[in-house]
């Protein structure tokens, strides 16, 4: 047997008693070596976060601790060894970076004071060296001119430049281990590419082995030399990368796989040239208000849609795609009239409802309904499943039994059990929430929906079957769709056109064949190539298609 | 770019900020003097025993108070605006004098307790977040719990029965014996123990206010994420207290240190005539008694003044303590 | 229900409060019934000590029963300190519910005035209020009123705020309901814990003040009301510590009650972990 870097042993980690399962992980072995990237994939609730943390001893104790097993680093087992030893390994042997890389730096304190705190308690350095040192890593990890970030503050710099920040952070003493826990998951796709690459070359300088914990596959694919699933806290396989993405032999991964959307677009449909919204020359800016005695600080004025005309067909899914800040949901908000917009006008089945008042507005209501994002927010918590799907209704003016009557048929269309009529959000999961979502928008037998990322805070086999759900009732009910999405692949296979946005405009319109075979601009191309898992595509042309 | 530049406009701007404020209370001031009954002549007639009818129109039109109330409300914008508070007949003295004269002992008072209140607070709250659940975290809470919920007035009795009347240790009233014509030193010594008693008694609420608060402050901050990453660093747990979780948990205590100020004044009032501290607060207890309304109003407008002001200071201390706030 | 009592009753202190409060309550209810006798009225000898001359806690320097004073001044205590209360959390849900729901100017405007009676010294203000109304039950309980609704307004403006752009309420708007009808179904169910952890916290403070002024002399003259017992007992203090000493102490005991049984009622409304990883 070869010497690892790190060898995980039957590790179990116990909950505290009351939570759904006895142990967060089960007899979980891992290993890792130097120079290698492992992957631990798998989905929320999984234990990988837990793992992670695990091996640093950074476990919220006393509630949750290792039961058995062994972590061994080097001659030690990390869960015997004593604190001292412990903290003098951590940030400097094994060093870590985490997901949100916002609230995972110290808000009150210079990224330049964040770093050099970590060679006062690792190395003697003098000042100067240590000051060194720190520009040298802050240009190392390409941050633009070192010495000035070296005293900015976490909140002036962007996602991507505080994430390079932590890597700085974490590779300040060349580490021989560096854990990384979903670094790319709240960063935008092209964001999410650069810092990849990042990581890939940091370690091929230091020589480091990295754990990478995520739950995208196409990241898997892009960065892993061996991969690991989980599941509800078990290893259900591992292996090289090539052979768990493209011949899984456990039921789970395969299932996990087959689920990720696939970047090659669906089947073109035929096109309808009746239009049911019309869109046009829409402007809409944040800020700018003058405050009610003018003493106020001037607000920063953002311009969130600039300019935008479009069209969405009868019976299509117009795909609106773009990175956060891009505008795509204050667009869809602004259609909706869920915003007000500075000018420009919206038509709906020819009638231009951008002048409309409230009482004028209600029965067009009726005819656009939307569903959201965030499963856990857009349902009341304090109102019955039943009564929050017939509530639509009720305001249009049907009558109660009515009303109650849609409310159980929509129940069952989205596949839910009728018993759930008289129960509460938070009885539901995050996937059963999105279908009462989608129910409370159909009660009113839209012609339109708008999605508005309705499946990116879903698990990806979750997300597969919400998509199905979705393009099911939109031909049962001849629906047209405006699908808003940052994710690519979900693009892919929802939409029969797509336009990308950038800075509240939009830089290109196409069906979505076009799109992903011949963008014409430089940022569609752009988007298309940051999307994770590109390679894999390729060569697994047949994966899975909704 | 200039962080000083910078400070000194944001300080104009939040002092421009203040000057609505400060008008709407004077505002506000005359409608209450004009809500109570009687006006400054029916209270000089009062006083003088007897008046004509006559004689009393001659002293209202002498005033002002015939003319239409927002006539009147101009006269009293501007008499303000150049320190004109009215005259207090029961001191015979303008009030502004009046007020202040008697200024200097409650602000002597209050900087005191701040200092007490404020200080103890955050060394009692870091002392009990750290050693969370062992019996100094209960004593600490206990301690906390209880001086909170009890009234000002009563602490002070209390502590005049115990420390003056028993062990006899403290004056029980006034802020220096003027019988003893002490100079220099000896006076400075003097005031101080005179000002032990009232400081404590006033302290001792906020005390328990500031303890709880960065008590919870700094279980808060224990639980957030950059907790995790400085451990993650290897950083001691000494330095991840004193240096990250620390600064951040002041944060909200300073904050409240600045609300508070409206309400340590309200104390004074107390503090200060339970004790017969020549501040404020005892002149406010007085002119209660004597219905001199005009005093009472001076004093409160003197007070919301102040609260404007040190709610400036603590607003430019906390935007050295946090980065994030702007200030350009 | 039970669920909610369970999770309260595992703040032992919180029960603890709860059961000082209950009796608190029961002796303010039955005041009338143990002592039917004016309280104001010459009992028996002055300055009696406590147990002596019959009288449980000892008479003031006019014979008055303390015993008596307190259990009438729990009823005072209680129902002022709830009136007011009440009267300040309807005003601060209004202006709070309109600032944060509407935004803008009316949320200026709104914010404005509440930050103005933040401003003010609040006691200082409560006097001046007392003084000019002159000292009734009606007078103490508007001017607690008008000094404590802001902190309500600043809870609901926050509340609101954070809520209306929660999706839930969107997905209302789409549903073409009426402002009105989203303020009151849908937003305000949703913040009613901290108001109710707020509110309950507030009836302590009012206590305090009410009893602050009633020492003062700002009290009503007709009732009585343990802050006019200690500030009648105060020049007494040499001689009779009594009559300050159990007035207080029946304040100390009450508004800690209620402060305990609010931070019970915050931790079972808002379950958080509280305690450090």
């Amino acid at each position: 047997m070869t010497k690892h870097l790190l060898s995980i042993n039957d590790l179990s980690i116990l909950l505290p008693e009351g939570a759904d399962r006895k142990c967060a992980i089960d007899n979980v072995n891992l290993t890792l070596n130097a120079g290698e990237t492992l992957c631990v994939v798998g989905e929320s609730g999984s234990g990988k976060s837990l793992t992670a943390k695990a091996i640093m001893g950074l476990l919220p104790a006393p509630h949750v601790r290792v039961g058995s097993g062994s972590i061994n680093f080097g001659s030690e087992d990390l869960v015997q060894v004593s604190y001292e030893r412990l903290r003098q390994i951590r940030g400097s042997e094994i060093s870590m970076i985490f997901q949100e890389p916002m609230t995972a730096l110290n808000p009150v304190m210079s990224i330049g004071n964040q770093i050099d705190e970590i060679f006062r308690y690792h190395a003697s350095m003098t000042k100067l060296e240590r000051q060194g040192k720190a520009i040298q890593l802050l240009k190392d990890v390409k941050l633009p001119d070192p010495k000035q970030i070296m005293n900015t503050f976490p909140h002036e710099l962007s996602g991507g430049q505080r994430q390079r920040a932590m890597i700085a952070m974490a590779l300040a003493l060349s580490p021989k281990i560096l854990i990384a826990d979903e670094p790319t998951t709240a960063l935008d796709v092209t964001t999410q590419a650069q810092i990849l690459k990042l990581i890939k070359e940091m370690q091929s300088t230091y020589n480091s082995g990295v754990l990478f914990i995520t739950h995208d596959f196409g990241v898997v694919a892009d960065i892993a030399d061996r991969v690991a699933v989980m599941q509800e806290g078990l290893i259900v396989e591992s292996g090289k990368v090539d052979q768990v993405l493209n011949q899984p032999n456990h039921p789970y991964t395969k299932s996990l796989i087959a689920a990720v959307p696939s970047l090659t677009p669906r089947a073109p449909r035929k096109k309808s040239d009746e239009s049911v919204i019309e869109v046009k020359k829409l402007n809409k800016v944040f800020g700018g208000e003058k405050s009610f005695f003018g003493f106020g600080k001037s607000k920063r004025i953002v311009n969130a849609v600039q300019n935008v005309s479009l069209d969405l067909f009868q019976g299509e899914t117009l795909g609106i795609v773009g990175e956060s800040g891009s505008g795509k949901s204050t667009l869809a908000r602004c259609i909706i009239r869920l915003m007000d917009y500075d000018d420009g006008d919206v038509s709906i089945d020819g009638t231009n409802i951008s002048k409309m008042g409230r009482a004028e507005m209600r029965p067009v209501r009726a005819k656009m309904q939307m569903v959201f994002q965030d499963p856990f927010a857009s349902l009341n918590p304090r109102i019955k499943i039943g009564n929050i799907i017939a509530q639509g209704p009720l305001i249009q003016g049907k009558s109660k039994s009515e009303a109650e009557a849609r409310a159980r048929e929509l129940l069952s269309v989205v596949g839910l059990d009728s018993k759930s009529y008289d129960r509460y959000p938070h009885e539901f999961s995050g996937g059963q929430r999105q279908r009462i979502g989608i129910a409370r928008a159909l009660a009113l037998k839209p012609e339109v929906l708008v999605a508005d990322e309705p499946v990116s805070a879903l698990d990806v086999s979750i997300q597969a079957q919400i998509l199905k759900l979705l393009d099911d009732i939109r031909i049962q009910m001849n629906l047209s769709m405006i699908f808003i999405t940052h994710d690519l692949r979900v693009a892919a296979q929802v939409c029969d056109r797509i336009v990308v946005m950038r800075y509240g405009e939009i830089v290109e319109v196409g069906t979505t064949s076009e799109i992903f075979s011949n963008p014409t601009h430089d940022y569609s191309k752009e988007l298309l190539n940051a999307v994770p898992g590109k390679g894999w595509e390729k060569e697994n042309k047949n994966s899975a298609s909704l | 770019m200039n962080r000083t530049n910078k400070i000194l406009r944001y300080v104009s701007r939040r002092l421009l900020q203040g000057i609505p404020i400060i008008l709407a209370i004077i505002v506000l001031n005359f409608f209450l003097l004009n809500l109570a009954e009687g006006d400054a002549v029916d209270v000089l007639a009062g006083e003088a025993g007897s008046a004509t009818p006559e004689y009393m129109e001659q002293l209202r039109a002498k005033f002002g108070l015939d003319k239409p109330l927002p006539v009147q409300l101009l006269v009293y914008l501007k008499n303000v605006v150049t320190l004109d508070l009215g005259y207090s007949f029961r001191h015979d003295m303008p009030v502004s004098k009046l007020i202040v004269d008697r200024f200097w002992p409650t602000l002597l008072l209050m900087v005191s307790t701040i200092i007490l209140a404020v200080g103890f607070g955050i060394l009692l709250g870091l002392l009990a977040a750290v050693s969370l659940n062992t019996w100094k975290d209960a004593v600490i809470t206990v301690f906390a719990l209880i001086t909170y919920a009890t009234p000002l007035f009563w602490v002070g009795l209390m502590m005049i029965v115990v420390f003056s009347l028993n062990f006899g240790w403290f004056p029980t009233s006034g802020m220096e014996n003027i019988a003893a014509f002490h100079e220099g030193f000896d006076r400075v010594k003097d005031i101080a123990h005179h000002l032990v008693l009232p400081t404590i008694t006033l302290s001792l609420f906020y005390l328990a206010l500031y303890t709880r608060m960065m008590r919870a402050s700094m279980l808060e901050q224990y639980g957030l994420d950059y907790v995790v990453t400085a451990r993650a660093k290897g950083l001691t747990e000494r330095r991840i207290t004193f240096v990250h979780v620390l600064r951040n948990a002041l944060l909200p205590v300073v904050t409240m240190a600045g609300v508070q100020v409206g309400a340590l004044i309200g104390g004074s009032v107390i503090v200060e005539s339970v004790f017969a501290w020549p501040g404020l607060g005892m002149l406010a207890f007085e002119s209660l008694f004597a219905r001199d309304l005009n005093l009472l109003l001076g004093i409160f407008l003197l007070s919301s003044a102040l609260v404007v002001a040190v709610n400036l200071i603590v607003d430019v201390i906390y935007s050295f303590l946090d980065p994030r706030i702007e200030i350009g | 229900m039970i669920d909610f009592w369970k999770r309260f009753s595992r703040n032992r202190s919180a029960v603890f409060g709860l059961a000082i409060l209950l009796t608190v309550l029961f002796v303010a209810s039955i005041a009338s019934l143990i002592y039917p006798e004016d309280p104001f009225r010459l009992a028996g000898k002055p300055l009696s000590g406590p147990g002596l001359n019959g009288f449980l806690l000892g008479s003031d320097s006019l014979g008055r029963d303390v015993a008596s004073g307190i259990a009438h001044g729990a009823k005072t205590s209680l129902l002022i300190g709830l009136i007011a209360t009440l009267a300040a959390v309807f005003i601060g849900i209004i202006f709070g519910a309109f600032s944060g729901y509407y935004g803008g100017r009316i949320d200026d405007l709104l914010m404005r005035v509440t930050e103005i009676f933040q401003t003010i010294p609040s006691f200082v203000f409560a006097i001046l209020l007392v003084a000019i109304m002159k000292p009734s039950i009606e007078s103490i309980v508007i001017a607690i009123t008008v000094v404590s609704w802001p902190g309500v307004a600043r809870l609901v403006r926050a509340e609101f705020l954070s809520l209306k752009n929660r999706e839930f309420v969107q997905a209302c708007h789409t549903l073409g309901m009426s402002d009105l009808r989203i303020m009151l179904r849908e937003i305000l169910p949703n913040c009613l814990s901290p108001i109710i952890v707020i509110g309950s916290l507030m009836v302590a403070t009012a206590i305090l003040i009410e009893s602050g002024l009633a020492f003062l002399g700002l009290g009503d003259p007709n009732i009585m009301s343990w802050g006019f017992q200690i500030g009648a007992g105060r020049t007494m203090l040499r001689s009779a510590w009594w009559v300050c000493t159990f007035p207080g102490i029946a304040i100390l005991i009450t508004v800690l009650a209620i402060n305990l049984v609010g931070e019970g009622l915050n931790d079972a409304l808002n379950p958080r972990l509280r305690e450090r990883q």
